[in-house]
């Protein structure tokens, strides 16, 4: 990215004025390196989101945006309702409610490694992965009404896990406002045997290890101790989010001159949030977020049961659960104002720093768990939301190393077959239905994760917790 | 993977294309008529899960569309392929399109795809498409040729 149509404000924060229909600046975070490798796209498409209606504060790009649709992957902005604000099908995407949950093991790497082959390969048979994969859950219509309503809260009642994990995911596990009823029929039949199933793409189920704690109070208050295994599992709301996603998506497009709204790009499709439609939309993408809550709560059962197999004293408590893709209604300080607004976060995590009144107990005194999602091969990182106040971005921060390059760019460089075995000689084992899919995501397809986590740090958006290493990958 | 080309190509043999977007995949079909860049296009589509020579027409499909324009009418064909692709575990090979002028109502869609359920190991798919978006979304006729292009979020 041209960094000359951008003011400095710090080493990592960077500012485009409102210009050419903006309402509000943009800002990108992100050292000058990460922002210089940025595709201009970014840019283009967090300039574009600065000119919708209601949009207050400014655009915001975090140090691991890159070009999405409509908005940028790594994007967050908030409209208020009561002005005309937008909810926007492309603002969230089509995976609503894609985010990783962590796993605490209390294992060492040393109880692992002697059994880490077949480990992998039952976590392998166990979890459903990539295109063509199926769940061994069939839902009628009345199951998956009580689903879209009831996320991860009705998983737990069905035995897929257990209640003190509910206190451990956002909205308590069960996403209020959800109205099945705006869930279409075609979204029901591509979900009718997807619960428990990871996906494809960038979704995976590692094992890994904490290399290092950056914030020992914190470290312990999260129960991580260096050493110890923990397991991240990162995917969202499987067919049923996709679905939601397309047909708001078509909707919205041709339904925005009819309700005033001049798009800078179709790809922007919005509707006012206090529009029929966009009151649908939202009923709609809340129950696709119960719907990847309930996803990731039967993933944890899977992996609860392998592990079992391998080591019965290991109970596998749940650390934090977090979504990626959602537009949420929450109070937020603007020109020191509380105002209720609606923050659409992207490919971004929410970040809410201790004594926030959204937090669960177990984090009111910390503030919420970050997960930075790396790539088979590279680091993720547990973060913290900020000490802050107000909070940078409406309290979000990134979500993930980003890519640096395109599927088709990574195939270039790239064949299955030798990412699988470099990360083995590294001692990695990676398993996945498709070796091109493997050379597609390979680590160096992505941005530097531990550059990402301390661009982010240093902005403010979140502190440093912790460090992982990965050491075995089931890869959608 | 093909490649796109770097400059435009001026002849119109049918032919499909995928090219380069951040994190997900562009497509792209081009031929003399709107309804062969359609079929393109759906080929791109399943270029980018897998290689469509490896995917046997034992059955068909019929799908059918109405949009207001040719852009949307794209988007509708390939979100049509590949909700049928998630509801039926199927991957489509081979595809005839007939695209109606537009009426008063807008244009219109006649398709059949031919393809088999998916298998794991002889079809490998590398990835899942979700849906076709509305970026770099595009149905004209550039350079002697008709061209139906969109990215898809996989």
């Amino acid at each position: 990215m041209e960094l000359s149509r951008l003011e400095p404000l710090s080493s990592t924060k960077w500012r485009r004025p409102p210009e050419g229909g903006m309402r509000v600046p943009a800002i990108i975070f992100g050292d000058e390196a990460l922002v210089r490798a940025m595709d201009e796209k970014v840019l283009e498409q967090i300039s574009n989101v600065a000119r919708l209606p209601g949009i207050v504060g400014a655009a915001y790009a975090m140090p691991d945006a890159h070009w999405g649709y409509g908005f940028p992957i790594g994007g967050v902005a908030a409209f208020d309702p009561d002005e005309g604000g937008v909810v926007s099908a492309g603002g969230v995407g089509f995976d609503i409610s894609c985010g990783v949950r962590t796993l605490l093991t209390g294992l060492k790497r040393g109880d692992i490694e002697p059994q880490k082959e077949a480990l992998a390969g039952r976590l392998y048979e166990t979890i459903p992965a990539g295109l063509g994969s199926t769940g061994k859950i069939r839902l009628d219509e009345i199951e998956m009404d009580r689903m879209l309503s009831g996320g991860a809260r009705w998983a737990i009642e069905r035995g897929w896990g257990r209640s003190e994990d509910l206190d451990r995911i956002e909205e308590g596990g069960a996403m209020p406002g959800a109205r099945p009823e705006h869930v279409s029929h075609r979204a029901r039949q591509r979900q009718m045997d997807e619960m428990g199933t990871l996906g494809s793409g960038n979704h995976y189920l590692e094992v890994q290890e904490i290399a290092a704690i950056h914030d020992g109070a914190l470290g312990k208050a999260f129960g991580l101790v260096r050493g110890e295994m923990v397991i991240s599992i990162h995917c969202g709301s499987r067919g049923l989010g996709h679905q939601i996603g397309t047909e708001f998506l078509r909707e919205m497009a041709v339904a925005a001159p009819a309700a005033g709204i001049t798009l800078p790009d179709r790809e922007l499709a919005c509707a006012p949030a206090r529009s029929e439609l966009g009151e649908r939309y939202l009923g709609a993408m809340r129950a696709a977020i119960n719907c990847a809550f309930a996803n990731r709560q039967i993933l944890t059962h899977l992996t609860r049961t392998v592990f079992r197999e391998f080591f019965a004293e290991a109970s596998l408590s749940l650390l934090f659960d977090v979504s990626h893709n959602t537009a949420k209604e929450e109070e937020h300080e603007v020109a020191g104002e509380r105002r209720p607004l609606l923050v659409h976060r992207k490919g971004a995590t929410r970040a809410f720093g201790a004594r926030h009144e959204g937090l669960p107990d177990a984090f009111a005194a910390t503030g919420q768990p970050v997960f930075i999602g790396g790539s088979m091969g590279t680091p993720s990182a547990i973060m913290v939301g900020p000490e802050r106040r107000p909070e940078e971005a409406f309290a979000s921060s990134c979500h993930g190393a980003g890519r640096a390059m395109s599927r088709h760019q990574a195939l270039r460089l790239w064949h299955g077959r030798q990412v699988v075995d470099e990360l083995r000689e590294r001692g990695i084992i990676v398993k996945s239905p498709s070796l091109r899919g493997v050379a597609e995501e390979a680590p160096g397809a992505y941005k530097d994760s531990l550059a990402v986590v301390e661009a982010a740090h240093l902005a403010g958006l979140s502190r440093k917790v912790a460090t992982l290493d990965p050491l075995l990958c089931i890869k959608g | 993977m093909r490649e796109s080309p770097k400059k435009p190509r001026s002849e119109s043999a049918p032919r499909a294309e995928l090219f380069a977007h951040g994190a997900d995949i562009g497509v792209r079909g081009i031929g003399p008529t709107p309804a062969s860049a359609f079929e393109e296009g759906a080929l791109a589509l399943v270029m980018a899960i897998t290689d469509p020579a490896r995917v046997a027409a034992e059955s068909a499909v019929e799908i059918r569309c109405e949009a207001p324009d040719l852009g949307l009418l794209f988007l509708d064909w390939l979100n049509a392929l590949i909700y049928e692709m998630a509801v039926r575990r199927f991957l489509f090979g081979r595809f005839a399109v007939r695209v109606d002028p537009s009426t008063g109502s807008g244009h219109r869609l006649f398709a059949r795809a031919w393809g088999e359920p998916v298998d794991r190991v002889r079809h490998a798919p590398a990835v899942e498409p979700k849906g076709a978006t509305l970026t770099a979304l595009k149905v004209e006729f550039r350079d002697g040729a008709w061209v139906a292009e969109c990215v898809v979020d996989v």
